[in-house]
């Protein structure tokens, strides 16, 4: 291909129209808890695997509820599963829990 | 026999009269409007119970009604307001022994952020239209038909150096989470999405209510203000936010927008504060003698507030209020 010195940046809105939320709607049927979550922060200070890596599991969960699987899966593979972002989660949600269902849902993606 | 005058018949009003007819005391209630019930006779039900508005009004008012003391003088507007003296608008001066003001709030006009579109597109609508709607039964889009997508907008007139609103407004977040669950629960298939700043949900039962909201009804909440509003070919509203957990911009269609409108202070405590020698804060509101030991006596003797004329409040505060008050001129009476 020509290089014409330029290039074109993919819009980074999160357009809810274009989305396909069915994945999204998936995840929260089968653990509706994970709608409870208030954006803390403790899981992704906690973990393990986000102190050492770019990975945010807050952040991670939060796009796919929107819809934003791309990637979700390899961040999740981040995940060592050590399960310490349950035990500070004062939502009471089973992050590890989400993290398996999250790889389970898009491993295709 | 002593006479207090209550300006204002809200709740806060008709339960410190009540309280004062209880301790023999005559009372001549003071309302602007055609009748007694301030801003809750427009509310459908109430949070954090889902308590018809109408219950508790009905409650209230029939504690007044057994009262021969009683003096309701409707359609009657203070203007100047003295420990012995009311005026009215009409001229007319009533005397008395002490006085309560309980005057409440203004509801935040949303036309003034025009970036929300509010009387400009059609299905953008604000908190207080909706309970109106709730209590017709009525909740539709003006081109008629249901929504299948709702967005809540919080702190409308309220957190806002733009439009001179800096204080919370402490009673919409709760409202906001109260509506969608109500919007949900009429409209299933519906996507509700909350836009809010930080959630305050500060009393009793209220942070059960958000997460019952997040669990149950599946109610979506995006920590970000919408930015503006606009229309699409479709006759949807095309909503910009960030989200900003995500920290990437945000964008969707809805078909109708609620605007979670805050509560003012009262255009007349100006005139108040320069015409009666009372102290305002800077929000506008009445500022109480004391924060701790005087929240309902104001800087001059006699003259005493009750509810959401000192800041926004809750029902339970004003009424609690409304007691106090009551209390603190019966105190006040017996000293002189
Ligand atoms: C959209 C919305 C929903 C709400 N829902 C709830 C809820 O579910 N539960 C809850 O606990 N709280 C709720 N609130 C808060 C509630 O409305 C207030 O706590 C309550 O109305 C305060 O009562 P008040 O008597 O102090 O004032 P108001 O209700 O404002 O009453 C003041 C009265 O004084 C009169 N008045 C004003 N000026 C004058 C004057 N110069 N002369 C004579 N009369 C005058 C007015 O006409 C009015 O009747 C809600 C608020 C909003 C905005
Ligand atoms: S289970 Fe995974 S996400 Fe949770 S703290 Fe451990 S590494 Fe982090
Ligand atoms: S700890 Fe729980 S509530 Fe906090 S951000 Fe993580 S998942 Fe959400
Ligand atoms: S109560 Fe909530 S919506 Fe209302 S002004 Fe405060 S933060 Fe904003």
């Amino acid at each position: 291909m020509i290089n014409f010195g330029f290039s074109i940046n993919r819009a980074r809105t999160i357009d809810l129209d274009r989305n396909n939320l069915r994945k999204s709607n998936e995840i929260i049927g089968e653990m509706p808890e994970l709608q409870a979550c208030i954006g803390c922060g403790s899981c992704t200070a906690s973990c393990t695997a986000g102190n050492l890596t770019e990975f945010n599991f807050r952040k991670v969960h939060t796009l796919v509820r929107r819809g934003e699987y791309q990637g979700a899966y390899e961040e999740m593979n981040k995940c060592m599963l050590c399960g310490k972002c349950r035990l500070v989660c004062p939502r009471g949600i089973n992050t590890r829990g989400i993290v398996m269902l999250i790889k389970r849902k898009l491993g295709d993606f | 026999m002593k006479h207090v005058i209550v300006i204002g018949g809200g709740v806060a009003g008709m339960q410190c009269a009540s309280e004062l007819l209880r301790q023999n005391i005559a009372v001549t209630i003071v309302e602007k409007q055609q009748c007694i019930g301030g801003k809750i006779r427009n509310w459908h039900k109430l949070f954090p119970s889902f308590t018809p508005a109408d219950e508790v009004l009905a409650a209230m008012q029939q504690k007044l009604t057994t009262h021969n003391n009683l003096t309701i003088r409707t359609g009657c507007e203070a203007t100047c307001i003295t420990p012995q003296k009311v005026t009215l608008s009409s001229g007319e001066e009533l005397r008395c022994d002490a006085t309560v003001i309980a005057t409440g709030f203004t509801l935040f006009d949303a036309t003034v952020k025009e970036e929300y579109g509010y009387g400009i597109y059609d299905n953008v609508i604000t908190s207080a239209e909706l309970e109106q709607m709730f209590n017709e039964k009525n909740v539709h889009l003006k081109q008629g038909g249901e929504p299948k997508r709702i967005a809540i907008l919080h702190c409308v007139g309220s957190r806002d150096e733009k439009v001179c609103q800096r204080h919370c407004s402490k009673v919409c977040c709760v409202t906001g989470v109260k509506q969608a669950i109500e919007l949900k629960k009429m409209f299933p298939t519906a996507d509700v999405f909350n836009f809010y700043m930080d959630m305050r949900m500060f009393g009793p039962g209220y942070e059960e209510m958000y997460r019952e909201a997040q669990t149950s009804h599946n109610i979506h909440f995006v920590r970000g203000r919408i930015s503006e509003v606009s229309p699409t070919f479709n006759n949807r509203l095309q909503i910009k936010a960030e989200d900003t957990l995500t920290g990437r911009p945000l964008k969707m269609g809805v078909d109708m927008l609620v605007l979670l409108v805050g509560m003012k202070a009262n255009a007349h405590n100006t005139t108040l504060a320069k015409d009666c020698n009372l102290t305002l804060q800077p929000s506008g509101f009445m500022q109480p003698k004391d924060s701790f030991l005087g929240n309902v006596a104001s800087n001059v003797e006699g003259v005493f507030y009750a509810g959401a004329i000192t800041a926004p409040k809750n029902i339970g505060e004003s009424i609690n209020e409304g007691t106090a008050a009551a209390r603190g001129v019966v105190e006040w009476l017996e000293k002189r």
